[in-house]
């Protein structure tokens, strides 16, 4: 069935819009991440202007990440306090981001920027969480121990001023980190486009040693805050999130997440963290690829305004 | 056909004058639908424009070669063209042509191939063709427009007619009396919003005799025209609907889901 989008100004097939977001919303309730690294790209495919794409897929991601939520909020595997702190730092992160991303615009090298954050960051990150949950894996099958080493030896974190605790996650920690995770994560977040779900988690899984139990819930709180407010600014700014693309996305991802958040908590945290990796890692080489090998078309046609009545 | 069936259809269509009197032939001319409206389920449309040679007492008697070429132009706006190369390994974006107030929709047929309808020259001055129609470049501080061949024009021209935005055809327009022609103007799915005019040229033995403007407009209309100007005009209260709606979404889902 085609509908007509109004923003978007082109027909697409509702159920392979509705499909693609139950997909990527089944992704995101699982891992806790946003999936704006997926839909982005799989939107812009299916022939969306990817401005369009951008601004329409945070509210997207806001929908799943409410729904998820509120479901973790339930099993009380939200830290409120680990989540606040983290916003705090992610405010100022996405500020600072945003005028980063208009002074790479105005240099003229945008695109190719985002386009070697993202091979650089998801094939690192993809390699990284890969790599340690098949190690994981490996240990387990020999019968040794999985549970997260917390070293006292952790030094120089644990070193830091401004200790809190932070009751949920039974950690006791300083704010700075915490903060600084935060700050980068939004700014990422604002320069490329996307929640950065999939870099907070292994931040916070690795450098804050967060326990497993909390990271997802909490990571899925900052993403709803971030995506709320790229969804604001998109909305004053460009005028170009497509309301009704937008919602038939939610509609698809929301249901998606719900079926993906119980799946994800029947897999196993080692094996959860290979898959994720190995899905990161994937979308990254598919980045890198397309750097790398000559393009089918040189040429690339931009409408950049003007259109006179 | 009749002379009084003609007669009929003559009655029915929309008569444009030609802009010079002189001419001893007048086209009348009509689109089938001069407002298309995109509704939620628009896909695409396909026009169909009518018209007839009207011929008075100072025609040549006997003179029946005529050709002619139509022209649609949509709402016009400013693009860029760029051009990959490789650096370092990577392919980026390098040199890049900007086309100013271009169409974003230029379909141009006639009924036989252009250069036997009129000499280089006239194609030229006529802008007959999808080369030899103007399309304005910045080049640096100038402002032109290039020769057919070069690879930033031909390039734009090559991928705005893979997507059915710009199309040359020199068969589609059919006489079905000598003087009684018409064509199909095809409106591809991703077609621009607004207004297109359409012109049409009578050309005799390789001249110019006269010709007749005409024009429709593609319009949003209920939901989706509510929904595009609401999002320019009231962008915040837009977002924050959008913003709501993703909430409520979310909420609904985890109360339809809910197990425990």
């Amino acid at each position: 069935m085609q509908l007509y989008l109004p923003i978007a100004d082109i027909p697409v097939n509702i159920f392979l819009v509705l499909a693609m977001g139950a997909a990527v919303g089944f992704v995101s309730g699982m891992f806790g991440i946003g999936g704006g690294f997926l839909m982005t790209p799989l939107l812009i495919f299916i022939g969306i202007a990817p401005a369009v794409a951008v601004a329409s897929v945070a509210s997207h991601i806001a929908a799943s990440s409410f729904s998820g939520a509120i479901s973790y909020w339930r099993r009380r595997a939200i830290d409120p306090t680990l989540a606040l702190i983290l916003l705090s730092g992610g405010t100022i992160g996405t500020a600072l981001g945003v005028w980063t991303f208009t002074y790479l615009r105005s240099l003229g090298q945008l695109d190719l920027m985002i386009g070697l954050s993202y091979v650089v960051l998801l094939t690192a990150v993809g390699g990284a969480m890969a790599y340690e949950g098949l190690r994981a894996m490996l240990r387990t099958r020999r019968g040794g121990t999985v549970t997260l080493r917390r070293p006292g030896s952790h030094g120089w974190i644990h070193g830091l001023p401004l200790k809190m605790r932070f009751k949920r996650s039974k950690i006791y920690l300083s704010i700075i980190p915490v903060i600084f995770v935060g700050l980068v994560i939004g700014f990422i977040g604002a320069v490329m486009g996307i929640g950065g779900g999939f870099i907070l988690v292994p931040l916070m899984i690795y450098l804050l040693r967060v326990p497993t139990s909390t990271v997802i819930g909490t990571s899925m709180v900052l993403t709803l805050v971030t995506m709320i407010f790229a969804t604001l600014l998109h909305a004053v700014t460009n005028h170009l999130v497509d309301a009704v693309l937008a919602l038939i996305l939610m509609v698809g991802g929301v249901t998606g997440a719900q079926f993906g958040a119980r799946a994800g908590q029947k897999i196993r945290g080692e094996h959860l963290r290979l898959l994720l990796g190995l899905l990161v890692l994937a979308v990254g080489i598919r980045f890198a690829v397309e750097l790398v090998i000559r393009p089918a078309d040189l040429f690339t046609i931009r409408e950049t305004g003007g259109a006179a009545p | 056909m009749t002379a009084r069936a003609l007669l009929v259809l003559a009655g029915l269509l929309v008569a444009i004058p030609a802009a010079s009197p002189a001419c001893a032939e007048r086209l009348i001319v009509s689109v089938s639908n001069h407002r298309v409206t995109v509704t939620p389920n628009y896909s695409g449309e396909e026009l169909v424009l009518f018209g007839s040679v009207e011929r008075d007492a100072d025609t040549p008697p006997g003179r029946t070669n005529y050709d002619l070429v139509v022209s649609v132009i949509g709402p016009r706006a400013d693009m860029v063209t760029r051009r990959k190369e490789r650096r370092f390994g990577i392919w980026i974006n390098s040199d890049y042509r900007q086309f100013l107030q271009v169409p974003t929709y230029l379909a141009l047929f006639s009924n036989r191939p252009f250069d036997q309808i009129a000499s280089p020259e006239v194609q030229r001055r006529q802008q007959l063709g999808l080369n030899n129609v103007l399309l304005m470049q910045r080049v640096g501080p100038d402002y032109a427009d290039v020769v057919p061949n070069d690879v930033f024009r031909s390039a734009f021209v090559r991928l705005r007619i893979e997507h059915g935005l710009y199309r040359e055809e020199t068969s589609t327009v059919t006489f079905l009396t000598p003087t009684l022609f018409r064509t199909t103007i095809p409106l591809p799915a991703e077609v621009p919003i607004g207004t297109y005019n359409v012109e049409i040229k009578l050309f005799t033995d390789g001249a110019l005799v006269t010709k007749a403007d005409t024009a429709f407009e593609i319009v949003k209309v209920g939901f989706e025209q509510f929904v595009a100007n609401t999002a320019r005009q009231n962008g915040l209260a837009y977002g924050l609907v959008t913003a709501a709606m993703a909430l409520m979404t979310g909420w609904m889902a985890s109360i339809v889901f809910r197990r425990d």
